[in-house]
């Protein structure tokens, strides 16, 4: 039997030790000399009992004590109110595991209660890489319902009637593209699939191709059968490494199932795909521009007509559907175009994934019926604008698309709804701002995006975005003149009327929808040289306002060039001369003084 | 391999999909990661090796883990679901190599639900909404 009166344990474990559990002992130990208990207390190594998420774990055994999460500072305090004075400290303690029912079911849950999971059916629910978990989960059912019970027509007229719309942004219905390319006479069609996803904070195609590959290449499938197609491609951007391999994984092994090859179920029908990895330029989501990199072109748009679907890739008929839209029409073809009909508005059918982020809490996948307010998905689902901070605007389509204000909060997910406050639906993805965010400088990111994209074909497109750029930045570092804005308007105007493709044609949006919503921190930044979102370091001059300052130091210690005296207990002083305007003070700022 | 006939596909489904649900299983847990772009960049890969750590320390043969994608919350990755037999699947959140050692020995080991780390609970595989 020990000589000493109390026992206190210090985890050993890996996990315990790297979140500093020697320190801890230390400290403890070197707590117990210098308040004499030397003789009376005993630090030992022990075990945490797998407490280590919180670690580093000591224990005081004997009194069945637990303190968890422990810095090398709290050791002081526990050997002299604990383990001196007989107290343990109630705050360090570990509270045992709380009540299962306490975390929140899926269906309660903010984040999940309103989505409704049609395209991510399957999200970290199977292993991709497993074909027989997809077939487990209904998983190339349609196909064998489409190729076994169905005319090509009768694929067609079901697409048609689920009232599909392409998700890659335009929303041109997916059955009349397909109707068009059936009714093409030629011996070779292709169905491509586009995965060339380059919107800035667009992921929704990629975590689609990472969690379920099986249900994009089973819908490119019945496209073929539909289309009468027997070769596809899918082409993907060689950034998603991780999306093509599981892409090549399914496909090997849906060869293997012979679901892809020659006499596919054994109902004579063929049909096999291969990826073509794209180098990652964004006009090569364009169809034609796309088409050409296929065929190992400089990936340019070319006039249509004719369009793909009479003379797409290699001069054949040939169809292009986004990777969201595909993952939609297995279960189009199993439950009916009714069923999938049955869901949405007037125009908009089933569901829209998005990509939310920014400036918003929940930041992830959010797939919602067409027919959900913006508000719901940036307030209930996204959990609204952290930080106390208020929201400004939310960017809807990324560098192709607008962004729609509160006041337009309401709009709901709806291709024709979303275009009226001046912004598109898009691919999905959705970029919440606040009132951090300067809108001039926002446009100004899309417009360096849009010119360094720009393939060069159109001259509006390639000079004239080029031109925007310059004029934005001359805007953002306080050299704008009063005409700019009108400027920037007629240049849009031309750029958009006068380029081939999409990217030209959408590309002044990000400008234009902050003028028609934000005209008045353009004219702030040209009238007054003032960025009201304090974003444009260029027309920010720093000081301290001496009445609000804390005394705190904090910038001073953020400082990087020194350009800050404090001392304690005076206020702090920014030298201008020697500040570099990186905001490290301004961030770090608790009592907002700095401006 | 021969080339599977749309009864095949049904035979492969009535096999499998049993092996999706534990309840329908041998096995006494299984530990579902979530590794996606999003999730192997906010740090899964640690997470999983020390997770084959604890499970080597372990010995438990009874214990499945599934590789799987983003479950749809990427700013609450590293995600990690823990299903215990005849017990709705738990998800935990941000994830780190000493929260898994501690969400294994104390949840999969010892069944204590790890609520100051998880995020929500499922309901019991398959039972949840989409699709049919």
């Amino acid at each position: 039997m020990s000589a000493h009166r109390k026992t206190v344990t210090v985890c050993s474990c890996p996990g315990c030790t790297q979140r500093g559990a020697a320190a801890v002992r230390e400290a403890l130990e070197h707590a117990v000399v210098t308040h004499e208990l030397g003789g009376q207390v005993e630090v030992l190594a022990g075990d945490c009992g797998g407490l280590c998420g919180i670690g580093p774990v000591i224990q005081v055994p004997g009194e069945g004590v637990i303190y968890q999460g422990l810095k090398a500072q709290d050791a002081a305090k526990i050997v002299k109110e604990h383990l001196a004075g007989g107290a343990p400290i109630e705050r360090l303690r570990y509270a045992g595991p709380g009540a299962p029912e306490s975390v929140p079911l899926e269906s309660e849950h903010p984040f999940t209660k309103d989505q409704l999971f049609w395209v991510m059916r399957n999200k970290g629910l199977i292993d991709p890489e497993q074909i027989d978990e997809y077939i487990a989960r209904d998983g190339y059912f349609g196909l064998a319902k489409a190729l076994t019970g169905m005319t090509p027509e009768r694929i067609v007229e079901e697409v048609l009637a689920s009232g599909l719309r392409g998700r890659g942004g335009a929303g041109f219905p997916t059955g009349m593209k397909w109707k068009f390319a059936a009714g093409s006479q030629s011996d070779v069609k292709y169905v491509l699939c586009n995965a060339d996803e380059g919107d800035p904070g667009a992921f929704m195609d990629r975590s689609v191709l990472e969690a379920d590959p099986h249900s994009v290449i089973e819908g490119m499938i019945i496209a073929a059968r539909a289309i009468g197609a027997r070769e596809g491609y899918i082409y993907c951007r060689t950034e998603y490494p991780l999306a093509i391999h599981r892409l090549n994984v399914a496909i090997a092994a849906a060869r293997d199932y012979g679901l892809l090859g020659t006499d596919i179920l054994g109902t004579g029908f063929d049909f096999d795909l291969e990826i073509y990895e794209g180098a990652g330029a964004f006009v090569c989501g364009e169809e034609t521009a796309l088409m050409a990199s296929i065929e190992g072109r400089r990936g340019m748009p070319r006039p249509r007509p004719p369009f793909p679907a009479h003379q797409g890739l290699w001069k054949k008929p040939s169809i292009l559907n986004n990777v969201e839209t595909l993952a939609n029409i297995a279960q189009i073809i199993l439950n009916g175009g009714a069923w999938y009909a049955a869901l949405g508005t007037e125009k908009s059918k089933g569901t829209k994934v998005f990509a939310l982020s920014g400036k918003v809490k929940n930041i992830g996948l959010v797939e919602v019926p067409m027919g959900t307010s913006l508000r719901s998905i940036v307030y209930d689902i996204g959990g609204g604008v952290p930080n106390k901070k208020k929201f400004k605007a939310v960017q809807l389509g990324g560098p192709s698309g607008g962004c729609v204000p509160e006041a337009h909060l309401d709009t709901v997910v709806d291709y024709e709804e979303i275009a009226k406050v001046g912004a598109i639906m898009g691919s999905g993805g959705m970029i919440v701002m606040d009132e951090t965010t300067c809108m001039v400088d926002m446009a100004r990111y899309f417009m360096d995006f849009i010119q360094d994209e720009s393939c060069g074909k159109c001259t509006p497109c390639r000079e004239g975005t080029r031109r925007m750029l310059e004029i934005l930045q001359a805007i953002c570092a306080g050299k704008g003149e009063l005409e700019d804005i009108e400027k920037l308007e007629a240049l849009s105007e031309v750029i958009r009327e006068s380029s081939l493709c999409g990217l030209g044609q959408t590309g002044p949006n990000p400008v234009l929808s902050t003028l028609r919503y934000f005209r008045d921190e353009y004219e702030a930044h040209i009238r007054e040289k003032r960025c009201p979102a304090k974003r444009c370091t260029a027309l920010l001059e720093f000081r301290v306002d001496a009445a609000l300052c804390k005394k705190c130091g904090l910038c001073f210690k953020a400082c990087p060039s020194k350009a800050i005296a404090w001392e304690r207990k005076q206020p702090a002083v920014i030298d201008t001369a020697k500040c570099v305007k990186c905001m490290s003070c301004f961030e770090v700022c608790p009592a907002s003084s700095i401006f | 391999m021969p080339k599977v006939t749309v009864n095949d596909l049904k035979l492969i489904r009535e096999r499998t999909l049993p092996t999706l649900c534990l309840a329908s299983c041998k096995e006494g847990a299984k530990i579902t990661m979530h590794m996606g772009t999003c999730g192997v960049a906010a740090g899964a890969v640690p997470v999983m090796e020390a997770l084959k750590d604890e499970l080597s320390i372990a010995g438990r043969d009874d214990i499945r883990v599934v590789v799987s994608a983003c479950g749809g919350m990427c700013s609450s990755e590293p995600n990690v679901t823990v299903e215990l037999q005849g017990q709705a699947p738990v998800v935990y959140q941000h994830m780190d190599a000493s929260r898994m050692r501690q969400v294994f020995r104390r949840h999969v080991l010892r069944g204590e639900v790890q609520t100051a780390f998880a995020l929500m609970r499922q309901a019991a595989f398959g039972s949840q909404g989409g699709g049919k």
